[in-house]
């Protein structure tokens, strides 16, 4: 790490210039993209800032109990974008409790599963390690939680005829609902199984980037990166699953009933 | 054989009525006053409250799929879940000599779903339901969009099952089939069902 290159706050704003560059483009061709490009900006420095003045803090202290907490609040956001991500699907509380829940078990899991076997940091709940590998696997399960479930109802309601046409003819729920359920989780591990395929030959993963830039060998940055590809596939995989076929269970009843009446009205 | 005390729902006031074997009862009503909600209450698809059982057993000590195989029921717009003909059935083949007398080629079966005429696609639902063995049928305008020829068709077909003990429940708007397939008419009206007499029917 010793070639490692330290950035200035000067050499920050030099790359600000560019914000500013373009603001005053949208002044100029009247584009009236200035004010949103402003606020977005302001956001990006002050959230940015915050987390680094909380991760410092979480890194010092090295609490599990205080750790603990971080992650959870991290999936506490997260089950909220899920449930914001729902057009016409469950009813809001339903969603976040669904995804939250999908959440909780399948990024930690994963996450315990790292640390504790492959990662080995000392101890082994050290933030420095945790909270960065939870935030990359929460972020995509989050995105294949949300993406399946709104699959899923919407399926269910164009589908519905046929779904209550193999009810009619004695099919059981899981039975009826597989086709749907097959759709979900298709669309839930699209984007993770396409990255998959695309890392390293359309763009360099972030993660891999920033350990280059740190002054990590390559090989050790793919060795990294491959982990974390995994991890975040097993929990995708795992949460999109979880959630789905609760999903699955809550659009249905114990009569076997298709119930889009659970859905959030339009 | 079909015995229904109480059954309601929103939208459908309690009804109570016995369906015997081998018999058949017609059921009309003008549109929206809670047809298909009486049929779909029946078939369990729908949250309802009062008694059902078929035989002497209660609906809700069988589970809802042993039911729905036992009471067939059959929607006006019938729903597919596949584009290949035959995923809809136990064995497609079997059942040729039965597709021949609803006047269905048999070559219905080389083209996807959505290329089936309305007709088609609503007398292979019929015969979907059959293969099932059901006791009891409920049929939702099943000769709706059916010419006269292959509305005989489905009448017969349907005749010959019932004097095999098979029991109809059958929506009709049109009041010469009631009478031809059903010796008992009954008349639903916002929500309200009630059995019409030999002269209302009239």
């Amino acid at each position: 790490m010793n070639d490692y290159i330290r950035l200035e706050y000067l050499d920050l704003g030099l790359s600000a210039l560019l914000l500013l560059a373009v603001a005053g483009l949208s002044l100029l061709l009247q584009l009236r993209i200035e004010r949103s490009l402003a606020i977005a900006g302001l956001r990006c420095v002050l959230q940015l800032f915050l987390v680094g003045l909380v991760l410092t803090k979480l890194f010092a202290l090295a609490s599990p109990w205080w750790t603990g907490l971080a992650a959870l609040a991290m999936i506490l956001f997260a089950g909220r974008e899920i449930m914001a991500r729902q057009e016409r699907g469950f009813q809001r509380l339903w969603a976040y409790g669904i995804g939250t829940s999908a959440m909780l078990m399948a990024a930690t899991l994963v996450t315990l599963f790292a640390l504790t076997t492959q990662v080995q940091p000392d101890p082994w709940y050290d933030p420095r390690y945790a909270l960065p590998l939870l935030g990359m696997i929460l972020g995509n399960t989050m995105t294949g939680i949300a993406l399946g479930l709104q699959r899923l109802t919407e399926g269910a309601r164009q589908q519905r005829a046929g779904i209550e046409a193999q009810l009619c003819l004695g099919a059981t729920r899981r039975a009826a609902m597989l086709p749907v359920t097959r759709q979900a989780l298709t669309t839930a591990l699209m984007p993770i199984i396409n990255s998959l395929a695309a890392t390293g030959l359309v763009s360099l993963p972030g993660m891999m980037t920033g350990q280059i830039l740190a002054g990590v060998e390559p090989m050790e940055a793919v060795k990294y990166q491959l982990m974390i590809m995994f991890l975040i596939a097993g929990g995708t995989t795992l949460g999109a699953v979880t959630a789905v076929f609760v999903g699955v269970y809550r659009l249905t009843d114990s009569r076997d009933r298709l119930r889009l009446d659970r859905l959030a009205a339009e | 054989m079909l015995s229904v005390h109480q059954l309601s729902r929103p939208g459908l006031e309690p009804v109570s009525f016995d369906l015997a074997a081998a018999e058949s009862i017609a059921l009309s009503g003008p549109s929206g006053a809670g047809k298909t909600l009486l049929l779909r209450a029946l078939a369990d698809l729908d949250p309802c409250q009062g008694d059902v059982s078929l035989d002497g057993r209660e609906r809700r000590n069988m589970p809802a799929p042993d039911w729905r195989q036992r009471v067939g029921y059959v929607p006006a717009e019938p729903g597919w879940w596949s584009d290949r003909l035959a995923d809809h059935f136990q064995d497609w083949d079997s059942l040729a000599p039965l597709a021949e007398s609803l006047q269905l080629k048999t070559a219905v079966n080389d083209r996807p779903v959505p290329q089936l005429s309305t007709g088609e696609r609503q007398r292979l639902a019929l015969l979907r339901a059959l293969e099932r063995q059901p006791k009891v049928l409920l049929l939702d305008e099943p000769t709706g969009p059916l010419d006269e020829d292959a509305t005989a068709a489905v009448e017969a077909l349907l005749k010959e099952k019932q004097n095999h003990g098979l029991a109809l429940l059958w929506v009709t708007h049109d009041r010469r089939q009631a009478e031809r397939i059903a010796s008992r008419q009954f008349w639903i009206d916002r929500g309200r069902l009630r059995e019409a007499l030999q002269e209302d029917a009239q």
